[in-house]
């Protein structure tokens, strides 16, 4: 079976890489590229933690094909801190102690930050509807749903 | 004992604050690996033929054609495992089928493939002659005589004979006689009730990654809450000397019991064994349903008497609980915890432990009691309605306190439930005024707690920092807690402590993850580690000074001499000791080995307020807020958090979350669009109150805070949705349908 | 398995015609991926259309607006225009999945998925959408409602491929539509779904209505009896019973793990009355 040749930008690289067609992107993103933060939760859509973006969309990595890439630009969980410095958001996931296990983080995080980008002054309701698609079963979202207003906030007054 | 007493600490320095954890950046940036995220050189893909029968004879399996298949390295299949002893029987069978097929999901063959495609192709050309037998799901169902039979002798002797063959067990608590209770009551109300199967939901499907020499030497990565619980049981399923296998437990993407067994483990050893490379396995979140561990359905009578001024006079349950194909529902703990909020004179409880065609049950966070809970707390809720009795009220006047004789035997030592009950009846939200079709709820809950075996390693390191061993996985911040239990007894800042999750070679054994009891028993295993390294760091001091060892005290992070008899010395730094260790005696380092106990019960109270559409039966939770017994908060955040993730865990049991066969005795919602947990927008903020009555059992007063919150929720909202629809809810979850139909009937 | 992205719609036809084994279009794909992981299809052949021009585009016709077969919820609701023209209809689209599934999910892949509880489609059919079809013979439009012919087929042939879909231009006072009932807040599938359009007189008297309803019988139907039991009226309180009765009535549903029969029907009605008021409302209606 003759695999598909894959130009792509990921996290602003330059990305190349051969891949199966029926290969996912959140497979390619794991077991091609090792980037694994991006993680695997359902596989179908329904959890959110393969989110990334896709030419600055939010889409879940599972969903996408990895050669629907070519061309695109591919934003990840390992694209969200500026190097050494964390993005506002993962700072106030840490101070209000927005995880437990930490397995949805790298979803919830990315899908966030994209909330954030588009709308700066969420209110508690468009952000538990925006992060509705990121299941988390340790939380009880209260600490995340806190962490991205407080984020917000910030971010408005900086 | 007062906390004062317990411990040398005055006021708490470290402890009771709340540092960003140690694992944080890593979790926030990607970089943590958790089970799914290792390679190893030469790796192959195993993947699990899984049975599509809920019940059949497996009269052979052909995988000739697979094995023909170029890129498959290895298949592994019930004959690939050998002997085991009894109490691994159902373990691996439940890992690999024997001689039958006992559930929709289980797994039948396994191959190890050059790719996951190879793989998937592979388990399309094994072949399985299966006989399809009649089968059972339903927990009443399978009490009946003419159910389908899952093993001929699996009851033992507690059965009385002439049950169906799948009663496996019976379980019978309690002291004094309900009938007298019932008969020195006002009224007496009598129930039934049923709780559908929910799963723990974790988000992390089951993953690792065995690799096994020709020499017999294997290393497994997995995520699991108990790496030498891995090692032990796999060790024993494979004919291996655990010496043999190394396990070290990966970032854990979430458990609440689920990974306290093993599943994929021991077959991907097998598989590693036979391919000679090493074998990456992980289940799709369609087997994590099919096959891992979901909770018990459970079906439950409760009756309890009253008098008019609200004092319980006699109380019983009989609880029935499936624990899927094999012996070991949770009903023992069931019928153990079911009144335990309460100080009765006359109560009695029995358990029946059923077989289903269903997967093995796995621990779900206080295992057993939530569905008990819901039942009890349902009744009492009832008669406060009929003797128009203030339900905090009711409860405080029957509460268990101190000196209580517990349904379950023990007499309890200083507990804390009053004390959540008083919290909650002067919290601003128990008078808040409600809309209409509003309802609110009320109900206690209660989980035992455990301590067990544990080993902590504690080594000071010669720039004064300090490197803390523990065996029990992090898997919701206990990191954090170590280190400011270790930095608090030091008496050295907690940036100074790293916490790592020690392999099983590295660190003796230590008990699961599991029963709330990492903050206690490996928290009080760090400190008795720290003090035993105290010791020998003042010891160290007195050969610096050259005066006698008990002429040293620690104090506040400094070596000191005891007093004025003892010389005129600097106190000398813990880092100033560790800089010159070579010089006094070389590495200095405090172990603790020890079966903890004393790890104090925890109880909780939480209220609720819903509102209930009667056109559509569909519910909104308005308002929530947990109040629970800590003993004492070492990180208030992640115990908080402890409180509002099992209460959001409790909603989606009472709500919505439920495994549903079809006639076929197949799953009909394997993955997360049909098994609904709640989703953010379903949710308010959930609103916490810690309440600490210290535990006498740990030096810091510290109690287990993890499995407790999941216990009132599913009754709460049941007695907050009843009040809501103006009907009595019985059956869990209260789906829209079940609640509109209600109302219906109702009206 | 193969993956094509062509990067004309001839080309498109051309690659789904001479496909000897079984062909699958990727838009949004958030159906397709799920099935192709469930091993529930095994295509030959992936033909991504959004390389192809005019696929991704929301253009201005006729007073109406033609959206590309390709274009993603997301794209839709930030179409100001319509959104205002067919509100109804965005808010069923955009009802599909998470925020993630709406930046990639399109409503013409909802409705050639041909689930009978497809979101947007009620609301399609409430507003009297058209589907344009090219294929090996040319193009041809449909109405919205033929396109699903049972629980996942669909109405397209050999070949064919849904370029467009054309809602159309509306009268003055106009309103849609569209509610669904899921247990959870989002991410369920729809148990009952209902959307309704309509158009009021000078005098707030319905003169025309469109009642669609989903997941209540093996495709989504185009109720003209619910549709019928409120033109005329002000939507008062007997024609809203009217209304749900009709829509009850139209029930033939199934139970499922998601509903059962009784709860659909019962609901079906509850919702048309529902998103029946809201359709009033924004006609401008006032009572």
């Amino acid at each position: 079976m003759s695999q598909i040749h894959v130009s792509t930008t990921i996290n602003g690289d330059q990305t190349e890489y051969l891949c199966e067609a029926e290969e996912t992107l959140l497979d390619v993103l794991r077991d091609r590229l090792g980037m694994t933060g991006t993680k695997e939760g359902c596989g179908t859509g329904d959890c959110g933690a393969c989110s990334v973006t896709l030419d600055g969309r939010l889409v879940c990595s599972c969903l996408v094909l990895g050669a629907e890439a070519e061309g695109r630009s591919v934003g990840t969980i390992e694209g969200v801190a500026d190097g050494d410095k964390l993005h506002p958001l993962q700072k106030k996931f840490l101070e209000h102690a927005a995880l437990q296990c930490g397995v949805c983080t790298p979803g919830f995080l990315v899908a966030a930050k994209a909330l954030l980008e588009q709308n700066n002054d969420p209110s508690e309701e468009e952000v538990r509807y925006w992060l509705a698609g990121n299941l988390c079963r340790c939380t009880g979202y209260d600490k995340i749903i806190r962490a991205v207003l407080d984020t917000a906030q910030e971010m408005r007054s900086a | 004992m007062p906390l004062d007493q317990q411990s040398d600490i005055k006021g708490f320095r470290v402890v009771g604050q709340r540092p960003l954890r140690p694992d944080g950046i890593d979790k926030v940036t990607g970089r943590a690996r958790f089970g799914a995220d290792m390679t190893a050189p030469g790796m192959l893909i195993g993947r699990v033929l899984r049975s599509p029968h809920a019940h059949a004879r497996i009269r052979s399996i052909d995988a000739s054609k697979a094995s023909a298949l170029p890129g498959v390295k290895a298949i592994v299949t019930r004959d690939d495992f050998g002997q085991v002893d009894d109490d691994m029987v159902d373990i691996l069978v439940n890992c690999m089928a024997h001689d039958k097929a006992l559930y929709d999901g289980h797994a039948v063959a396994a191959v190890a493939a050059t790719s996951a495609s190879v793989a998937r192709k592979a388990l399309k050309l094994i072949e399985v002659d299966y006989e399809v037998l009649a089968h059972v799901t339903d927990v009443d169902a399978a009490m009946t005589a003419d159910a389908a039979v899952l093993h001929e002798d699996a009851a033992d002797e507690s059965v009385p004979a002439g049950m169906s063959k799948n009663v496996v067990r019976r379980h019978e608590f309690g002291h004094g006689d309900p009938e007298t209770g019932f008969a020195a009551a006002d009224h007496v109300i009598a129930q039934s009730f049923k709780t559908e199967a929910a799963h723990q939901g974790y988000i992390e499907p089951h993953a690792c990654l065995a690799s096994m020499g020709p020499d017999g030497q294997a290393d497994l990565w997995v995520c699991t809450q108990g790496h030498y619980m891995v090692r032990n049981t796999c060790a024993a399923l494979l004919g291996m000397d655990a010496s043999q296998l190394r396990v070290t437990a990966s970032e854990i993407g979430g458990g609440f019991g689920g990974k306290t067994t093993v599943f994929i483990e021991p077959v991907a050893l097998a598989l590693s064994r036979k391919a000679g490379r090493p074998v990456k396995m992980t289940m799709s979140r369609e087997e994590v349903f099919r096959a891992s561990g979901p909770t018990s359905s459970s079906s439950i009578d409760v009756k309890i008497g009253m008098t008019k001024e609200g004092r319980i006079t006699g109380a019983e349950a009989t609880l029935r609980y499936q624990g899927g194909a094999f012996v070991g529902s949770p009903v023992e703990f069931g019928a153990m915890s079911a009144f335990a909020a309460y100080d009765l004179e006359h109560v009695k409880t029995v358990g029946w432990d059923i077989v289903v065609n269903r997967p093995k049950q796995a621990a779900y966070r206080a295992p057993g009691a939530p569905m008990a809970a819901f039942a009890v707390e349902s009744v009492v809720d009832e008669l406060c309605k009929h003797f128009d009795l203030d339900p905090l009220e009711v409860r405080l006047k029957n509460a268990s306190t101190e000196g209580s004789k517990a349904v379950y035997g023990p007499t309890f030592g200083r507990i804390g439930l009053s004390a959540t009950l008083n919290a909650a009846k002067s919290h601003p939200h128990y008078t808040a005024p409600l809309g209409p079709n509003q309802g609110r709820g009320v109900a206690c809950g209660f989980w035992f707690n455990f301590g067990g075996e544990t080993c902590v390693s504690l080594n000071i390191n010669v720039d004064g920092t300090v490197g803390l061993s523990v065996g029990t996985p992090d898997i919701g911040g206990s990191r954090a807690s170590m280190c400011q239990m270790a930095a608090e007894e030091l008496g050295i800042p907690y940036e100074k402590v790293r916490t790592i999750i020690a392999d099983t070679a590295s660190l003796g054994y230590n008990d699961v993850t599991d029963g709330s009891r990492v903050t206690f028993a490996s928290g009080l295993a760090t400190i008795q580690a720290a003090r035993d390294a105290i010791e020998k760091l003042c010891s160290r001091a007195a050969q610096m000074w050259g005066i006698d060892e008990e002429a040293v005290v620690w104090e506040e992070g400094y070596a000191k001499p005891a007093g004025d008899n003892a010389g005129k010395f600097e106190p000398l730094s813990l880092a100033d000791i560790a800089a010159v260790a070579a010089n006094t005696g070389g590495p200095i380092a405090g172990h603790t080995e020890v079966n903890a106990d004393g790890a104090g019960q925890s109880f909780a109270t939480h209220l609720v307020d819903s509102e209930v559409d009667p056109e559509t039966g569909r519910v909104k939770i308005l308002r929530y807020t947990v109040f629970q017994d800590a003993g004492k908060a070492v990180h208030p955040s992640y115990v908080e958090g402890q409180f509002q993730g099992g209460a959001v865990q409790g909603i989606g049991w009472a709500l919505n979350e439920e495994y549903i066969y079809g006639e076929d005795g197949r799953l009909q919602n394997a993955g997360f669009l049909d098994y609904r947990i709640p989703v953010a927008s379903d949710l308010p903020m959930i609103d916490t109150v810690i309440v600490e009555v210290p535990n006498p059992g740990h030096p810091y007063g510290v109690r287990g805070v993890g499995e407790t919150s999941i216990v009132p929720p599913l009754a709460a909202i049941a007695n907050s949705v009843s009040a809501a629809a103006g009907v009595r809810l019985t059956h869990l979850p209260m789906s829209p349908p079940r609640i509109q139909k209600a109302v219906k009937e109702a009206n | 398995m193969r993956y094509e992205a062509p990067r004309t719609l001839d080309q498109a036809v051309e690659l789904l015609s001479a496909e000897a084994g079984l062909a699958r279009v990727l838009a949004g794909g958030t159906d397709l991926l799920v099935q192709l992981r469930s091993e529930r299809i095994e295509p030959d052949l992936i033909v991504d259309i959004k390389r192809i021009d005019g696929m991704q585009a929301i253009t201005a016709e006729r007073g109406g607006y033609r959206v590309g077969a390709a274009v993603s919820g997301a794209e839709l609701g930030e179409h100001e225009g319509l959104t205002s023209l067919w509100t109804g209809v965005v808010e069923a689209a955009n009802l599909i999945g998470s925020t993630q599934v709406q930046g990639r999910a399109t409503m013409v892949g909802n409705l050639c998925n041909a689930s009978p509880a497809a979101d947007a489609v009620p609301a399609l059919i409430a507003a009297g959408a058209l589907v344009a079809i090219v294929g090996p013979n040319g193009r041809r439009e449909i109405p919205v409602e033929a396109m699903v012919v049972s629980p996942g087929r669909n109405a397209l042939e050999k070949g064919e491929i849904v370029e467009s879909l054309y809602l159309p231009a509306r009268a003055e006072r106009s309103g849609d539509a569209y509610l669904r009932f899921i247990p959870r807040t989002e991410m369920d599938i729809a148990v009952v779904s209902a959307g309704v359009a309509l158009t009021l007189d000078e005098s707030g008297r319905v003169s025309a209505a469109r009642v669609g309803l989903g997941a209540v019988a093996p495709r989504p139907l185009l109720v003209e009896a619910a549709a019928d039991a409120i033109v005329g009226t002000t939507l008062d309180e007997a024609a809203l019973d009217a209304l749900a009765a009709a829509a009850s009535a139209a029930c033939d549903p199934i139970d499922d793990k998601r509903g059962t029969i009784e709860y659909r029907i019962d609901v079906a009605g509850v919702l048309a009355k529902r998103a029946a008021n809201i359709a009033y409302k924004r006609a401008g209606g006032s009572r």
